[in-house]
């Protein structure tokens, strides 16, 4: 049976109608999650969309972390559900733990919106899972705190465990070590700040996402 | 029936040395056009002030510090300190009893 993605949405999320309609055209099933549910409805995998959760008020995420369905995503985790964070995403699951370190401000208070080259750095993550590292993907950012941010003591582990899944070829916010991409110690959380639903067809200007999204639904779902 | 008192907390949150403070840094480079050249080190931040029902100042304090911890900072980026004053009702009290003093 093909798998079913969870979309969360929170008041604010603006991406969550993007996901649903690639997943959808790769073949899987897609559902909206609404923040305020305790549960995820047995889905398969889970992403937490782009946006302004909340509004970013306090910090991006900061809010967000604490909706109910957070717990419940953080149990599916738990228990090796693949769950990927795009962007606003991967915001709320630094801020909720699920993943190390957080997101600043870009280097010289830039917003940036443009589509940028990132290179695969593992294949050992849900969303690299059967891409060669090394490989080259165009894909679309968008924010304003993208500028990923660790003690060294955690960029070490990052590096040590092989859990930096994309970097950055021209680092465009000012990123430790050009990452655009974490996973979790399971590698089975992923969080990354550019847009591969928004890079799924060619009349987009890159259809590169496509990789990544179907490495996420060929994820083992057995957990 | 309750004894809590309330008290008032200032939370103030900056960025960790070493984290780039971009707003700071740019704040700063105005002052020059205001005729300011004798401003160093400027740093931006965030300030929150909220009342806090309880016991007695120690209890007021935990409680704010758990606050400004867990959710007003990011404890990856930022570090903060808490200011709690009261209890209200005491300053109240005193300042009523200074009016008092007027007639």
């Amino acid at each position: 049976m093909a798998p079913r993605v969870g979309v969360v949405v929170f008041p604010g999320s603006n991406c969550e109608h993007d996901v649903v309609q690639v997943v959808r055209s790769l073949g899987a099933g897609a559902e909206l999650v609404w923040h305020h549910q305790g549960s995820l409805g047995g889905v398969d995998a889970v992403v937490l969309p782009g946006g302004f959760a909340h509004g970013d008020y306090l910090r991006p995420g900061a809010i967000a972390r604490f909706a109910p369905v957070m717990e419940a995503v953080a149990r599916f985790a738990a228990e090796g559900g693949p769950v990927v964070g795009i962007c606003n995403g991967f915001q709320v699951l630094t801020e909720a733990g699920l993943l190390p370190g957080a997101l600043q401000k870009n280097r010289g208070l830039r917003f940036v919106c443009a589509t940028i080259d990132v290179e695969v750095a593992t294949d050992r993550s849900v969303l690299t899972a059967g891409v060669t590292p090394g490989t080259r993907l165009r894909l679309p950012v968008n924010h304003f705190e993208g500028n990923y941010t660790c003690d060294a003591r955690t960029l070490a582990e990052l590096r040590d465990e092989d859990r930096i899944v994309l970097r950055y070829v021209d680092n465009p916010n000012g990123s430790v070590d050009d990452i655009a991409g974490v996973c979790n110690a399971g590698r089975n959380v992923v969080g990354l700040m550019p847009h591969p639903e928004r890079a799924c067809d060619p009349l987009l200007g890159s259809a590169d996402g496509k990789v990544l999204l179907d490495a996420l639904l060929g994820a083992d779902v057995t957990h | 029936m309750s004894d809590l008192s309330t008290f008032t907390a200032l939370v103030e949150v900056q960025l960790r040395p070493g984290i780039t403070d971009p707003a700071g840094a740019t704040i700063e480079r105005a002052l020059p056009a205001l005729g300011v050249q004798t401003v160093r080190g400027l740093h931006a931040g965030k300030a929150f002030r909220f009342e806090v029902e309880a016991d007695d100042h120690a209890s007021a304090v935990a409680e704010a510090e758990l606050v400004a911890d867990r959710l007003l900072a990011n404890p990856v980026l930022e570090e903060w300190t808490v200011t709690v004053t009261g209890p209200v009702d005491e300053e109240r009290a005193r300042s009523a009893g200074s009016m008092g003093g007027m007639d």
